[in-house]
């Protein structure tokens, strides 16, 4: 009887073996950068808004102050969208035959809001609280980047659950002086008091800010 | 004791190794996969078809269709974990340890042994990962990089459980895989079809039976059998340890880990009894699974039993002897409570009966061995009842009492499983020579 497998098939076993583990180490691979590309995590992308807002003009150009617009940040969960009136404030005095702005005026005459996409968003288990992160000295930039230079806001960070945990574990290098946390391009330097001051000033510490609780409620 | 024979007088190599081949292979294309092979695989498989059902209706309703709730959140899906990874050790006791000590009678049984460690810790394996309720995410249990931030909690016994399953499971198939390759070999040497060549040529992997391959073979062989006999024990200690971590009462006793080992111990003996007695007259086995491996697997039993029973007589003993009064209410609970119809058929099943086997005319009986066996699998069933239903029923707040009953899709999952463990064994003995004939070979040519 002749035989079932030629002197071929020791390549093929050979190959067919070196393929599984190249299978298995690419998979891990994939699985460990996939998840933490940009792409994934949606890091760099603008999205499509009802109007081409600029943080960059807004911010950087006219000096206007974030609480401007996001008006409950201080006081509530939301950081909150401005209502159309806010951007009426100056919108009925300048460029008000802009094209740009129709949809604003529209919003106004027809007295419905503006639909702005979400460029930040955390997931609904999430429980995120915008008044005591600020209340406790972390700064806008830290989570949402330096918007003052974005011409199309943009989502900066990952926001994955490390992200959260990386400060949750270690809060003291992230939190700034009071008069800094509105600012959009903040460094520590050397008049900056220390870690552990700023964590005493605030009284951050008192609670395991990594219980499952604090954000899973 | 007279010895008996561990082979029939009059056995050869070349007999053996046809008879074994037989089953397999068929070559006497008259003689067809027997009926009672068709009636047992069908029966397995509807039971496996219920499973899956179950599982599926799991899948889309959630945890809720379980009869666990607060207290008793560990129910059916602990309990027949628990079970089936018991009944899993009986493989490794035989096929691993017994070749360490180098018995002569552990060389016919070990395939058919290591073959049911593999079924039932595919079924063992099935219920941790469905009572996650999230099931998809098990790999959580894994400590890997991961976007969240998160590692396992390594302080948790529940994490060391996953780490002792995945091993123990990893190296039964591997220890089971290699002992079969000179055994693939011999089948696809006499395979007639071309299919059956094939089939059993890739699984032979190329093993041709060269000197320079059994130099390999046999150290290979030794060193996963070294690794897999301490991996048998750690696998049940961390079982127990699951619930000695625990702070509920009458789970929280050094002599869990212990305690765990000898009831795998009996329960796998007890499985390969049960399977053994019908499967030796059906696939024609006397001549090489003789009086004698009965003999001596029904003294192994007796054995775990006793080692059983002085688990039991320690759990009261150190109940009353230490200081802790939840204790003794737990236990008084347990042998008097709604429960202690389960507390004392465990007790008999597991303890009482089998002390029948001190009599070899009982052990030789094959009906009464067999309904001993199937005693001691239910009881071993009943004793994990006990232990986690009723230390979870009757927490240390008595506003929080509660009870356990079990629903029909828990039911119908544990028979699922008890269909995919006859389903795959099954296949197994239809598919894969269930006696280990290189070694059989190995042991007929030693001068006697």
């Amino acid at each position: 009887m002749a035989a079932v497998f030629s002197p071929r098939a020791n390549v093929i076993a050979t190959v067919c073996m070196i393929g599984v583990a190249g299978f298995i180490a690419g998979g891990c691979i994939w699985w460990f950068a996939w998840p933490r590309s940009d792409y994934v995590r949606r890091v760099g992308w603008t999205i499509q808004q009802p109007v081409p807002f600029s943080h960059q003009h807004h911010v950087s150009g006219l000096g206007i102050d974030c609480r401007f617009c996001h008006s409950s940040v201080e006081h509530s969960a939301q950081a909150s969208l401005p209502p159309t009136f806010t951007c009426m404030t100056c919108h009925s005095q300048i460029w008000t035959n802009a094209d740009m702005l129709s949809a604003v005026r529209n919003s106004l005459t027809s007295n419905t809001p503006l639909v702005w996409a979400r460029v930040t968003d955390v997931p609904d288990y999430v429980y995120f609280n915008h008044s005591i992160h600020v209340a406790k000295g972390v700064g806008c930039e830290s989570c949402h980047g330096n918007v003052a230079a974005m011409p199309l806001t943009y989502k900066a960070k990952t926001l994955t659950m490390r992200f959260c945990l990386d400060c949750h574990r270690d809060p003291g290098l992230q939190l700034r002086p009071v008069a800094s946390i509105y600012d959009t391009d903040w460094h520590r330097n050397r008049t900056t008091p220390s870690a552990a001051e700023l964590m005493r000033q605030y009284h951050v510490g008192a609670r395991n800010l990594t219980e499952c609780s604090i954000c899973h409620r | 004791m007279t010895a008996m024979p561990v082979i029939a007088p009059g056995e050869t190599a070349q007999s053996m190794t046809e008879r074994i081949c037989d089953i397999t292979l068929r070559e006497d294309k008259s003689v067809r996969t027997p009926l009672w092979w068709w009636i047992a695989f069908g029966l397995s498989l509807s039971l496996l078809g219920g499973g899956v059902v179950s599982v599926l209706w799991l899948f889309y309703a959630g945890l809720g269709i379980w009869g666990i709730d607060w207290p008793v959140a560990w129910g059916f899906d602990i309990l027949n974990y628990v079970w089936w990874i018991a009944i899993a050790s009986g493989g490794t006791f035989i096929s691993a340890l017994f070749f360490l000590l180098g018995v002569e009678w552990r060389t016919s049984l070990n395939r058919l042994a290591e073959s049911l460690t593999l079924c039932a810790a595919l079924c063992a394996a099935i219920f941790p990962i469905l009572h996650l309720g999230r099931p998809w995410f098990f790999y959580w249990l894994f400590p890997y990089p991961n976007t969240m931030g998160l590692w396992a909690q390594f302080r948790s016994p529940l994490v060391w459980d996953f780490f002792a399953i995945l091993a123990y499971v990893l190296c039964s198939t591997l220890f089971w895989y290699f002992g079969l390759l000179p055994d693939f070999a011999t089948l696809r040497d006499r395979a007639q079809g071309r299919g059956q060549r094939v089939f059993y040529g890739i699984l032979a992997m190329g093993f041709r039976g060269s000197n320079r391959q059994w130099r390999h073979y046999r150290p290979v062989y030794a060193v996963t059998a070294a690794l897999m006999a301490p991996l048998v024990v750690s696998v049940h200690s961390i079982v127990g340890m699951d619930f000695a971590g625990a702070a509920a009462t009458g789970w929280h006793s050094t002599q869990f880990p212990p305690f765990f080992v000898f009831g795998a111990a009996l329960s796998g003996f007890a499985v390969v009894l049960l399977v053994l007695l019908p499967l030796r007259p059906l696939l024609g086995l006397q001549p090489y699974i003789t009086a004698r491996h009965i003999d001596v697997l029904g003294r192994l039993l007796l054995t775990s039993s006793l080692c059983v029973t002085y688990a039991y007589i320690m759990d009261a003993f150190s109940t009353f002897y230490g200081p802790d009064q939840a204790d003794r209410t737990m236990f008084l609970i347990r042998v008097s409570g709604l429960y202690a119809p389960v507390y004392w058929g465990t007790v008999i099943l597991n303890g009482v009966l089998p002390q029948l086997f001190w009599w070899r005319s009982f052990r030789l009986n094959p009906v009464l061995t067999w309904l001993i066996c199937f005693g001691v699998l239910v009881g071993m069933w009943l004793e994990r009842f006990q232990i986690i239903v009723t230390s979870l029923a009757r927490t240390q707040l008595p506003s929080s009492w509660g009870q356990y009953t079990p629903t029909f899709w828990e039911w119908s999952l544990l028979f699922g499983t008890i269909g995919l463990f006859l389903t795959t064994f099954l296949l197994i003995v239809r598919l894969i020579p269930i006696v280990a004939m290189a070694e059989m070979r190995a042991m007929l040519r030693r001068p006697q």
